[in-house]
């Protein structure tokens, strides 16, 4: 392989300018390949997600499927994804009453009537992968940072574990996994979406409750969904540009 | 584990919220730099306002601000989960990250305004003690001094000159210190308690009113424990100064409340709850009636009244003292009561301290005493009583 001078003086520059671990790095950077999955571009996809409330059963299938594919910490209150279940009085909707024992992790177990006057309804929650992330923003050395393609991701090696990102997320979707101590999150399963699979909670989802979508593919269904339902995301006085959407959405979810 | 978890939990909070992520160790740290702040904004009264009677505590106030300083930063690495990266803060610091800046505040205050301020204010004797000194200790001043050891008074009128302009950009330093605290905080949209432009200048005052109240309270213990007499003008003034500074950090505050109070928004109820139930005894007892109202009262009643210099004495140190615990509970109820209740606002948690635990209550005292240390080791290398011009002409008194 020859090289012409021009080739020669960048790279012997770089060398010379970076230490050889950095120089090698920056090829990778520079060629935006961090996942390296065959013929998989960033740039051609911004994921979202779309959630139908009305569809959601509390099974916790998906809640269960994250905690197995994920291997998320099994102790309770560690969740890269939940489900909360929400009862509604019609005339209180500034006081719902709402639970989500175990994350939903065993599903719910009964607790209302049906003639009690109330709504009841579940809503799945997980990392909203906004557009203007305010836990990235404050994380002091860049370790979580948003994608190309949209999804918040979390450098493990990097993360100091101060938890201000923790503080950060309006949502509480955030933790410290007790195993590494570093910040952990859902990655939208970011090692199945990128060689073409779903989400494992979308894929164990009995209802079809949740589904990927690709904004930037114009076959994908997720524009068919928007364009056809009333859809919110949450907190949207946040501002965070959230890629979840949600149809039936309760004013009374916070 | 878990039902220790939800017991301590009341109505409903996110999963991943059970666990509270700042300790009492993230206390500490606004309430230090808080310190140092103060204390050098004391310390400017002196050189840049030209307070003349509040002069015997400037030396004093400056190794205060460092011992502090030097100990802030030590919570946060205490408290982070992987301490042996924090040097990346400085190598790769993320530029939209308030945190990353702490580095850099922290730097350019320790070694550009404070020890810079303090070498200048001692050098010359430094530059004695040096001489006169003899083996080890001679060798650290000499060390100290940096090799320069030009005394004459061109030199020591350089100094000077240089030592006022630090002063001056020392200011909007400390400011910066402090404020930049505040905007830690501030700046956190998601948590309602926390997330107020009125943070960084009501953390800034009541910086300044705790390190007035430290200095205070030091010099008036340590001038007493040297069987010496207390200056009444140098105090009388501090206390003056210490009662305005908490007039502006109480008005202030009851601003932010009364905001809070009038407009009522949708986090309102839920905060509302918190204050009159969980954090009830720190924030409304401990906070604004026994470090608040109190000590401004007595500061007001010796403005007003007639005292003995015996009552006043008394009043200065226990209102700087009530005054210090009034802070500190203001760093708990903004650190620790940001995180008890949901941002759901549908339930509320609470705070467990360890004892003997990583960042357990022991810990915690360790590290507030740790100043205190390393300011006597700094008071016996650089005593901060003769003023400098006693030993300018360089009489063998230094050594008593």
């Amino acid at each position: 392989m020859s090289k012409s001078r021009r080739e020669l003086l960048l790279e012997g520059g770089k060398v010379l300018v970076m230490t050889a671990a950095a120089s090698a790095a920056f090829e990778d950077v520079m060629a935006g390949h961090p996942e390296k999955a065959h013929g998989y571009e960033m740039g051609d996809h911004w994921w979202a997600m779309a959630i139908d409330v009305e569809k959601c059963v509390g099974c916790g299938n998906c809640v269960r499927a994250c905690k197995e594919e994920n291997g998320v910490s099994r102790q309770p209150y560690y969740f890269r994804t939940w489900v909360e279940r929400y009862h509604v009085r019609g005339d209180q909707p500034e006081h719902p009453e709402v639970d989500s024992p175990n994350g939903g992790y065993d599903g719910f177990p009964e607790k209302f009537r049906v003639d009690d006057g109330g709504k009841s309804f579940f809503v799945p929650k997980l990392c909203n992968h906004c557009a203007h992330s305010p836990c990235t923003q404050v994380c002091p050395v860049g370790a979580t940072f948003e994608s190309p393609d949209g999804v918040v991701l979390v450098d493990k090696t990097y993360c100091l574990g101060c938890r201000y990102c923790v503080q950060a997320c309006p949502y509480g979707c955030r933790f410290i996994d007790p195993a590494t101590n570093t910040v952990d999150k859902c990655t939208l399963c970011y090692h199945r979406i990128t060689k073409g699979l779903t989400t494992a909670c979308v894929e164990s989802c009995p209802t079809g409750a949740r589904e990927l979508g690709d904004l930037k593919d114009p076959s994908d269904p997720i524009h068919e969904f928007l364009r056809t339902h009333k859809t919110q995301v949450l907190k949207p006085q946040m501002a965070t540009g959230s890629k979840l959407f949600y149809n039936g959405l309760d004013g009374s979810v916070r | 584990m878990e039902e220790q978890v939800l017991a301590a939990v009341q109505g409903f909070m996110y999963p991943n919220e059970m666990e509270l992520q700042w300790s009492v160790l993230i206390v500490l740290y606004p309430f230090l730099t808080g310190l140092v702040a103060g204390a050098f904004i004391l310390a400017s009264l002196v050189k840049v306002f030209k307070v003349e009677e509040v002069k015997p505590t400037y030396r004093l106030a400056l190794l205060t601000a460092l011992s502090f300083l030097l100990v802030a930063p030590l919570p946060l690495q205490l408290h982070l989960g992987h301490p042996e990266r924090s040097l990346e803060m400085y190598l790769t610091p993320h530029t939209t990250s308030a945190m990353a800046m702490f580095g850099f505040v922290y730097l350019w205050y320790l070694m550009a305004v404070l020890v810079l301020e303090i070498w200048l204010d001692y050098r010359v004797e430094m530059v004695h003690l040096g001489k006169t000194r003899p083996g080890l200790l001679g060798r650290v001043y000499r060390w100290m001094t940096l090799g320069v050891d030009d005394v004459s008074p061109e030199a020591r009128r350089a100094d000077a000159k240089v030592a006022q302009f630090l002063t001056i950009i020392g200011i909007p330093s400390a400011f910066l210190l402090h404020g930049y605290v505040g905007f830690l905080f501030g700046s956190v949209k998601a948590n309602p308690w926390w997330s107020t432009p009125l943070m960084p200048i009501v953390f800034l005052f009541s910086a300044i009113v705790s390190g007035i109240a430290l200095v205070l309270v030091m010099y008036m213990t340590i001038t007493f424990v040297q069987g010496k007499e207390i200056p009444m003008p140098c105090v009388d003034t501090i206390g003056r100064y210490l009662l305005y500074a908490f007039l502006i950090d109480f008005s202030l505050e009851m601003l932010d409340l009364l905001h809070r109070v009038y407009e009522a928004d949708e986090s309102f109820k839920s905060l509302d709850f918190m204050v009159k139930t969980r954090l009830y005894t720190s924030q409304v007892l401990v906070q604004i009636v026994l470090g608040t109202l109190v000590p401004i009262g007595l500061l007001a009643l010796v403005q007003m009244v007639k005292l003995t210099e015996g009552a006043r004495k008394g009043i200065y140190v226990v209102a700087a003292s009530l005054t210090l615990i009034g802070i500190f509970a203001m760093r708990w109820n903004v650190v620790i009561g940001g995180q008890l209740f949901s941002k759901s606002f549908l339930g509320y948690t609470s705070y467990k301290m360890g004892f003997a635990t990583r960042e357990g209550l022991l810990p915690a005292i360790l590290l507030l005493l740790l100043p205190f240390g390393l300011l006597w080791g700094l008071v016996k290398l650089l005593p901060p009583w003769e003023e400098p011009e006693t030993e300018a002409s360089g009489s063998g008194e230094l050594a008593a």
